[in-house]
């Protein structure tokens, strides 16, 4: 193990080791300490310049509730409506993308295999007004759906290298074994393949929710106002509407980051799972 | 009679039969290609070609061959963009070693430690959006926690992010903070596996701390520091909501980078230019190219030495 193990170290260093830890941590996470005070500060304390005192009185309710009371709730349902059928329709298309890459061998295998990793890593503004025009020409531009689909085909790259990665670390002896008993591919991948994959399945949906839910850019891009907008994008006109309210704002900013937080507190082992896939050989 | 059926029907379904194999990968990948054909590769060719139109994206396009081109030759905001670009590419690399540091100092088993690094890690799950709101204000002249931490040195206090002198750096330090915790997680994942054996060599052979660090550790962490690296590049060049966010390009668009200012000119009240807007995103998308093919070249070499 390295570094040495801490226990192994004198009693000073250990002490030392034990009190540096939780003040690294408080200022790792000051900023966002500041907004949690924030966001249950009265408004009457930033016109009298406290700003870094104690609450002169518990406003959290109010405040959140006067979230609650704005569009908000509507940014928030957006954001789900895009999220969910994004995260389902990147794991059904990358799981068969994934399959067909990591089972079988065929010469353009690699090839198609490259593309999706390369169109994965290209920059979101080369797409954009292809993407922005093809959105306008479908009658999808300001919907949720087009953002829908060009989430999951986007992501599909990002999908297709996980699944494929994970598919090649299995057994292949299963899928000989079932071939041997004469079961079609197909069910191959049904019945064989499918119910290994739960772990990258979880792990994936987790990863996909946040990136999502957190995409600011295609947000903008393809759509306008408070129909179809998600919380990322809507949070500026929150912002622009609540204009040095820095108590709303606060409040504003924790609600819309908190899925994704629920997400990976809830789902801890498969986010990092699926994050640091590769990084260990 | 019955024999004859039924020696047509197994020889329609022999040829999926004797072909299945070869057939069924097609069939599983055909969805999959056809959404990202659609919304992704052929995208990237449009966009060459946009690049040679003067298009407002509503009336009649014309074709101006390399015009664009041109004009970005002269285009001082191009230019600040650029030199952004690779300030952004530079700095963003700390993000690494930063978060090796953090995985070092995190990789314990003292109590309560799987806490510690998932709230160290937290940053990288919120939205860029929230981060650049946070450091909007963390950066605030009158009562952002910066220029009080400045005053207590007797320094400050400095506008941030209104200053063309500091301003990128001000919005490059926020990325740091979600982008080393990324590169933190994907290390405290790597020296889990790191082999325990050799270092217990090592030390027997007298290796110490940096020496052991760099020659024994680091080697093992290669993995884990490739994909650092990957996402890191990628993450400084996509670099768009925490600009759009806590500076929308300014003061005087010193903060922009090649990503910004390609939406600004093709989306923004600075007039619909599609075109223009399409040459700077190539330009930006061969910079990417050159690491793109340099991630493939090492993912190829990976693959035929499996």
């Amino acid at each position: 193990m390295f570094p040495t193990p801490i226990e192994k170290s004198s009693p000073g260093v250990q002490i030392a080791y034990k009190t540096l830890l939780p003040i690294s941590l408080l200022v790792w996470l000051a900023p966002l300490l500041a907004v949690a005070l924030f966001s249950i500060k009265p408004d009457a304390d930033f016109t009298q310049g406290n700003y870094w005192g104690m609450p002169s009185s518990f406003e959290g309710f109010t405040n959140y509730g006067l979230v609650f009371g704005s569009d908000m709730p509507r940014y928030m349902l957006n954001s789900v409506l895009i999220t969910v059928p994004t995260v389902i329709g990147c794991i059904i298309l990358s799981s068969m993308t994934g399959f067909a890459l990591g089972i079988y061998k065929f010469k353009a295998n690699i090839w198609v295999f490259f593309m999706f990793v390369a169109g994965n890593f290209v920059p979101f503004q080369i797409l954009m007004v292809p993407v922005r025009d093809l959105t306008l020409d479908l009658g999808l531009y300001n919907t949720i759906p087009g953002l829908v689909l060009f989430h999951i085909a986007f992501q599909t790259g990002f999908c297709t290298l996980f699944m494929r990665n994970f598919i090649r670390a299995l057994p292949f002896e299963l899928v000989e074994a079932a071939r041997v008993e004469g079961i079609s591919e197909w069910r191959i991948f049904v019945f064989v393949i499918m119910p290994l994959m739960k772990p990258a399945l979880a792990a994936l949906a987790v990863l996909i929710f946040t990136f999502i839910w957190n995409d600011y850019f295609w947000a903008v891009v393809l759509t306008q106002g408070v129909e179809s907008q998600p919380v990322t994008a809507g949070i500026t006109s929150f912002n622009a509407q609540f204009r040095a309210a820095y108590h709303l704002m606060s409040a504003g900013s924790i609600v819309a980051a908190l899925p994704p937080v629920a997400m990976f507190f809830l789902m801890q082992k498969h986010f990092i799972a699926g994050l640091t896939l590769g990084a260990v050989k | 009679m019955a024999d004859a059926t039924v020696s047509t029907g197994t020889s329609q379904r022999g040829w999926y039969k004797r072909n299945e194999i070869a057939v069924t990968p097609w069939l599983f990948l055909i969805p999959g290609i056809i959404f990202f054909m659609v919304y992704v590769i052929i995208p990237i060719f449009q966009s060459f070609y946009y690049s040679t139109l003067s298009w407002d994206g509503l009336g009649q396009a014309q074709n101006i061959g390399l015009a664009n081109y041109a004009e970005l030759w002269d285009d001082d905001a191009f230019y600040t963009s650029l030199r952004n670009n690779f300030i952004w590419l530079a700095l963003y690399l700390l993000a690494i070693p930063a978060g090796l540091a953090i995985a070092l100092l995190l990789n314990q088993t003292v109590f309560g430690i799987r806490l510690y690094k998932s709230l160290f890690f937290f940053p990288f799950v919120i939205s860029q959006v929230v981060v650049g709101l946070v450091f909007g204000w963390f950066y605030d002249p009158t009562f952002g926690l910066f220029n009080i931490a400045l005053g207590t040195v007797g320094l400050g206090p400095i506008n941030v992010l209104g200053d063309e002198a500091y301003v990128t750096y001000g919005i490059i330090a926020a990325g740091l903070w979600p982008q080393t915790a990324y590169c933190m997680i994907l290390y405290l994942t790597g020296l889990n596996a790191v082999d325990p054996e050799q270092i217990e060599a090592a030390r027997l052979d007298g290796a110490k701390r940096f020496k052991m660090l760099w020659y024994v550790v680091i080697p093992q962490l290669k993995p884990a520091t490739f994909i650092a690296f990957v996402v890191t590049i990628i993450g400084a060049l996509r670099s768009f909501d925490l600009i759009s966010i806590m500076t929308n390009g300014g003061p005087f668009g010193s903060s922009r980078v090649l990503s910004f200012y390609m939406f600004e000119v093709a989306l923004s009240e600075y007039g619909f230019r599609m075109g223009y807007g399409a040459a700077i995103a190539v330009v930006l998308f061969l910079i990417m190219l050159i690491f793109i093919t340099y991630f493939l070249y090492s993912m190829y070499n990976e693959e035929k030495g499996r």
